[in-house]
């Protein structure tokens, strides 16, 4: 059976990668780019770059129309509506260590912050952290068998003492949607702040921030097949003013002395320095670029290939998956086949995957495994990536075994 | 210099390999070739830190001359580690600082297991094999 990708030739790298005999099917690492961002940045730069909220020359004014448009595109992405701000930072770590520092002083000692077991570290050390400097408790909500948060357990260990819970909407290692309404409707019976990890989540599907009710939504750029260095936090209205200011300088100020200072209200209170202005540029074109597909298909398509890559790991011997992947991903090892071996052959065969730990260390010790292969898709690859994929993996196992 | 006797016989078959193929069955009969390492080398304080596998490393001056044993729980590595000790064993301290190890692995083919995004380990072999050879 051929699934084709309509998009493949959108994204020009794809096919570079192609003549250097590199299928690529690390996505959930990062992606590739459309030629729509590709030519946003090139137009940014070639006719005048220029810094942003601060000039009343013409090219700041263009840059800033540009960035505060990429701004309202993101909202439109989210239906943020005017439910919430959006503030960009310089990633999604970088929009987690935000919240984790300026949600700081909610937390006394003895307060409780509710995270999964199965989160990347980016949404889990800085809760880690803030639970040290304040004396807080990291309390971590138990997986099931299928990799799904356990909704029992957690109503077990969500309750007053909870001030936040913070978990991923869709797992970077087990491919599988995080039951996100009951935990919300959870969090919210006890008064607790709750932040969605979307770095996954967000590329698959469209997401709603109004209809999942959650406080703070946060995401990264280059996953959406965006430019890196930027990541997205969506903060609702009402749970906007407990975000303290965290980083300072640029003009995040509304009026500074030597010994004291004002500062702005979200989202450009929350963006200190120049921030990463070409690439919000371009996040914006790769919006606009993705709300012109058809999202049935494209969700049509990353299903049948998720169905096409699962199918064809059952069928062979001695490959044990990690959990149930439901789209998107899937990871796997090998029974008597070491990971670093399996890497090494597939890497030789120009087959781009992820081996390791995946950033989520203690996810992986869970399964009593140091690492695992991860094979994840975008809405470029086709079955034929895929084909590429298998016979590399079955010549690589041939060698081993 | 001249080289030692291991290190010729593993550039004469490496450097006739064809193809990926040949030189992942190569390394891995090379790995299976390194002798087995001791339980009471095996401990946290020989292992070296930033592989995917597990390896570990030992060295001691014997005579004046180096004898680096090590091993790994991967096949690929264990076969690229043992390249690694045909190049070295046997020198002395002197010698040993004046080889220049990602060289060798160039002159074998395998240059690009050394590229800094690898996470198979070998980068993290020699460095911990230049802190032993101070």
């Amino acid at each position: 059976m051929m699934i084709p990708s309509p998009w493949r030739a959108d994204f020009p790298a794809i096919a570079a990668l192609q003549r250097q005999d590199q299928t690529y099917l690390d996505n959930a690492a990062t992606t590739q780019k459309p030629q729509a961002l590709i030519d946003a940045l090139t137009h940014y730069y070639a006719n005048g770059a220029a810094n942003v909220h601060r000039a009343q020359h013409l090219p700041g004014a263009h840059a800033t129309q540009a960035f505060e448009n990429s701004r309202s595109k993101v909202a439109q992405w989210l239906n943020a509506g005017d439910s919430g701000q959006i503030i960009f930072t310089h990633g999604a770590t970088s929009a987690l260590n935000l919240l984790a520092y300026g949600l700081e002083h909610v937390f006394n000692p003895g307060d409780e912050i509710a995270i999964s077991a199965l989160e990347h570290h980016a949404n889990l050390l800085p809760w880690q952290q803030l639970a040290h400097r304040r004396g807080a408790k990291l309390v971590i909500l138990p997986l099931d068998h299928n990799g799904l948060i356990d909704l029992d357990a957690a109503a077990a260990l969500i309750g007053p003492r909870t001030r936040l819970l913070a978990v991923s909407q869709l797992s970077n290692v087990l491919g599988a949607w995080q039951p996100l309404p009951a935990l919300l409707t959870m969090a919210k019976a006890h008064d607790a702040l709750s932040v969605i990890d979307g770095a996954q989540g967000v590329v698959h599907g469209r997401h709603d921030v109004q209809a999942l009710g959650c406080d703070f939504y946060v995401f990264s750029s280059h996953k959406l097949y965006g430019p890196d260095g930027l990541g997205v936090v969506f903060a609702r209205n009402d749970a906007l003013p407990r975000v303290r200011h965290w980083q300072f300088g640029g003009e995040m100020v509304l009026d500074a002395d030597y010994q004291s200072a004002r500062f702005r209200p979200a989202p450009l209170g929350f963006e200190a320095g120049t921030p990463p202005i070409a690439s919000v540029i371009g996040l914006g074109a790769t919006l606009d670029y993705l709300a012109g597909l058809d999202q049935d298909a494209v969700s049509a398509h990353e299903a049948a290939l998720h169905d096409y890559l699962i199918k064809g790991l059952e069928a062979r011997n001695g490959i044990r998956l990690l959990g149930k992947p439901q789209l998107a991903l899937a990871s796997f090892v090998v029974e008597g086949v070491h990971n670093s071996d399996l890497a090494h052959l597939l890497t030789e065969q120009g087959i781009a995957v992820r081996a390791g730990h995946h950033c989520a260390m203690p996810l992986l010790k869970s399964f009593e495994l140091a690492g695992a292969i991860r094979v994840s898709l975008a809405l470029y690859n086709d079955s034929q990536d895929l084909e590429r994929f298998f016979e590399a993996l079955d010549q690589a196992l041939e060698l081993l075994r | 210099m001249s080289l030692p006797a291991e290190a010729v016989a593993a550039l004469d078959v490496f450097q006739n390999a064809a193809g990926w193929e040949q030189r992942a069955r190569l390394l891995m009969q090379w790995g299976d070739r390194l002798p087995a390492l001791s339980d009471a080398d095996k401990i946290e304080a020989n292992r070296v830190h930033g592989c995917e596998s597990q390896v570990w490393l030992v060295g001691a001056l014997v005579n004046g001359h180096w004898q680096f044993a090590a091993n790994s729980d991967a096949r690929l590595i264990r076969g690229l580690v043992a390249l690694l000790l045909a190049r070295v064993n046997g020198l002395s301290a002197s010698e040993l600082r004046a080889v220049d190890l990602p060289e060798w692995f160039a002159q074998l083919g395998l240059s690009r297991q050394l590229s800094p995004s690898r996470s198979n380990g070998l980068n993290a072999v020699l460095q911990r094999m230049n802190e032993l050879a101070g």
